[in-house]
């Protein structure tokens, strides 16, 4: 299986920094952003990210928001919360929301990966779901069913 | 908080007094002025009274003697006139005429007697033997000579009894000669004498000189009284009637009335003391001020009493406000320390979470080929692992202070406590048998359920329970945990006989951050978290210590709710 493309984003340059080096080194494709805004913009252009590691408490757009807007406008990009105590409420939030799962920071690392790991099983699922129904659709539309 | 305590005790007395002199002086005021005026109307009007009254009886009396003077001077000019020298100086016919005149007036006169221009009597009728008797030589004689007639003052005369005389002068063969009545003097005294009024009302005459013509009821000296003042008085008021009030002779206070008789000749005085003439007035006077009295004394006690409780109610009330202000300041305090640590607790999160992240990417590295036969490998592995170590330390503070500022499951639920307890004691347990410490539990049975937090709740007793255990740590001991009902509340005491808490922290051992435990071991929320939940509760959490005899802290939580569901239970059930 090809590597998951994770984007990290979290307004804690060092934060970022040093989990860049410890997911890459796990064998993980990693984007960044600091802001809600430019995570989304980046999205734009990777539209082939699996997961999205989301820090709820972020300057401007928050975690919340942010999650709203991805799962608006890229629906099967899977999120994992990231949060610190005191945002735990934020995190359930988001998990109704549609956010795959939450993680307590500061996290273990291999915790993180293996949510990382199942968040993009589940979007390799839901798009292979969506491929299959794509060749039933388009067999039936050209009656080979 | 003593302090504070201090400075915000009111002035209790002080205020009582005020409350006490504002009730009496606004009730008392009135009272007196009221009643001071009406006695003085009354008084005023009462003197007039009796002055008027007094005025008239001696006006009437003056009337009276003056008639009677008048009417027996008359009876002796006519007799004059009508027979004559020659005839009355023979002694039988003279006698013959006292005879009628007794007759007439009663014994009023005593005696006649005709005397020449000599002082001679030539004639005399009454009981005395003065027949030849000489009269050139006494007072009377003079004037009776100069005068028409004259009535005399009252004098002992030959006969050494007092009396006074009416003498009538006429002239026979150019040669004047007098004619003389003695009037009795029994007769005369029972006039005035008989003026009598209450107690020490009585009356006399006085002549100009200032002697006694009748015989007081009473001693009087006339040179102490007012009488020669009267006598002073000019003639042309002889018919006025006069009024004074003053010192009588043996220092009380007196009413004189006074009156000319006989021409301003002689002085009627009508005395009486002030006590007996105002006597009805006295009697109201003294009824009243027992009115004012008995009314003052219902007053002040009144005042008393109310100031009392009113002093006794602010007092209770302030030592209220006093205590929700302490427990807003211990609330607000507590709020305030939750806030800070919130926050604080969340910058830290960060910046721990970095490090730990670095430690991590280090142990990563460490994995690589190169590093494997690095000679200090293990030591790098064991100080990476404490740097993980110390930060989780540092996350589970940061959590304790985010619970201690918002409570992790405070969703309200039936609680049983007993089972909550129990529940505790079983997991303690195993603790309690490492410090040796036995514990022992008395639990009311049939306690009613709590309306509360079982989570908070359990985080209360778990905190008291493990701080007590703490406490022992060393010494053993045994922990007494137990409940009760108490009225309106549900009593949970948690007692050690462990060292005890010295005084000095005994008042700050509900404050954020105050520890006794070693660094590291204890972050001081445990018992604020404790105190802010069973507040929140609307309980109270109490502690008692002793050194070397040990601590007991009492958790009340009311059963206020569990009673309004009852009742809302039977209003629905009805």
């Amino acid at each position: 299986m090809k590597s998951p493309l994770v984007m990290l984003v979290d307004d804690e340059v060092p934060f970022v920094e040093t989990m860049v080096k410890r997911l890459e080194k796990r064998n993980l494709a990693v984007l960044t952003a600091f802001t809600g805004n430019e995570a989304l913009e980046s999205l734009g252009k990777h539209r082939d990210t699996d997961v999205v590691i989301l820090d709820v408490k972020m300057p401007g757009m928050d975690g919340v928001e942010t999650l709203k807007e991805i799962k608006k406008k890229f629906p099967l990009i899977e999120v994992v919360m990231l949060t610190g105590h005191a945002t735990v409420e934020s995190a359930i939030e988001g998990m109704k929301l549609g956010a795959y799962d939450y993680l307590m920071k500061p996290c273990d690392m291999e915790q993180l990966v293996t949510k990382v790991d199942e968040a993009t099983r589940k979007k390799k699922d839901h798009e292979e779901k969506i491929r299959e129904a794509r060749v039933k659709e388009a067999l039936s539309v050209h009656g080979l069913e | 908080m003593i302090k504070s305590k201090e400075k915000r005790i009111t002035d209790y007395p002080a205020f009582f007094r005020k409350r006490f002199f504002t009730v009496i002086v606004f009730s008392i005021t009135p009272m007196i002025l009221v009643s001071g005026i009406i006695l003085y109307e009354f008084n005023r009007s009462y003197h007039e009274k009796v002055h008027a009254h007094l005025a008239e009886l001696v006006l009437k009396h003056k009337q009276n003697i003056d008639g009677f003077l008048v009417e027996k001077l008359a009876d002796i000019r006519v007799l004059a006139k009508t027979f004559g020298f020659e005839e009355l100086s023979d002694e039988s016919f003279l006698r013959d005429r006292l005879e009628i005149l007794q007759k007439g007036y009663g014994p009023v006169f005593v005696d006649l007697g005709v005397i020449n221009s000599k002082g001679l009597q030539v004639a005399y009728a009454g009981p005395f033997k003065l027949g030849k008797a000489i009269y050139s030589m006494a007072g009377w004689f003079e004037t009776a000579m100069k005068k028409e007639y004259v009535i005399s003052d009252v004098f002992l005369g030959l006969r050494g009894l007092p009396h006074f005389i009416v003498t009538v002068r006429d002239n026979w063969k150019g040669e004047p000669w007098i004619i003389r009545a003695t009037i009795d003097f029994v007769a005369f005294n029972n006039l005035v004498g008989n003026i009598r009024v209450g107690e020490t009302g009585f009356a006399f005459i006085l002549n100009r000189e200032g002697d006694l013509q009748t015989k007081p009821l009473f001693d009087i000296m006339p040179e102490k009284g007012p009488y020669l003042e009267f006598m002073r008085a000019e003639l042309e008021k002889k018919d006025d009637i006069q009024i004074v009030e003053r010192k009588d002779e043996s220092g009380k206070k007196a009413i004189y009335v006074a009156a000319f008789l006989k021409d301003g000749d002689w002085l009627l005085v009508y005395q009486q003391k002030l006590s007996d003439a105002f006597s009805d007035f006295r009697r109201a006077l003294k009824v009243a001020f027992a009115i004012i009295i008995l009314g003052g004394l219902a007053i002040t006690s009144l005042a008393y009493v109310l100031s009392t409780k009113m002093a006794y109610r602010v007092a209770k009330m302030d030592e209220e406000r006093q205590m929700m202000d302490e427990q807003i300041i211990e609330t607000g305090k507590l709020a305030s320390v939750g806030e800070l640590a919130a926050g604080i607790a969340h910058e830290i999160n960060n910046p721990v979470a970095i490090m730990v992240e670095e430690a991590g990417w280090i142990e990563d590295l460490l994995e690589e080929e190169d590093f494997k036969k690095g000679k200090n490998l293990d030591e790098f592995q064991r100080s990476l692992k404490q740097i993980r170590t110390q930060g989780k330390r540092c996350k589970e503070i940061t959590y304790k202070l985010l619970s201690f500022a918002r409570k992790t499951d405070s969703t309200i639920q039936e609680v049983h406590l007993n089972d909550m307890l129990e529940e505790l004691v079983a997991i303690s347990a195993q603790r309690a048998r490492y410090s040796n410490v036995t514990i022992n539990t008395n639990f009311r049975s049939n306690l009613p359920f709590l309306e509360v937090s079982l989570s908070e709740l359990q985080q209360v007793f778990l905190n008291l329970i493990n701080n007590a255990l703490d406490a022992m740590e060393k010494t053993g001991g045994i922990l007494d945990i137990s409940s009760r009902l108490e009225e309106d509340h549900v009593v949970v005491t948690v007692e050690d006989n462990g060292p005890g808490i010295p005084k000095a922290n005994l008042g700050r051992i509900f404050d954020p951050f105050f520890t006794t435990k070693q660094v590291g071991k204890g972050t001081g929320l445990g018992l604020s978290i404790c105190y802010g939940i069973v507040k929140k509760m609307g309980g109270e959490i109490e502690v008692r210590s002793t050194v070397d005899v040990g601590t007991t802290f009492y958790v009340r939580i009311p059963l206020t709710k569990q009673k309004e569901k009852e009742q809302q239970e039977a209003v629905a059930t009805t």
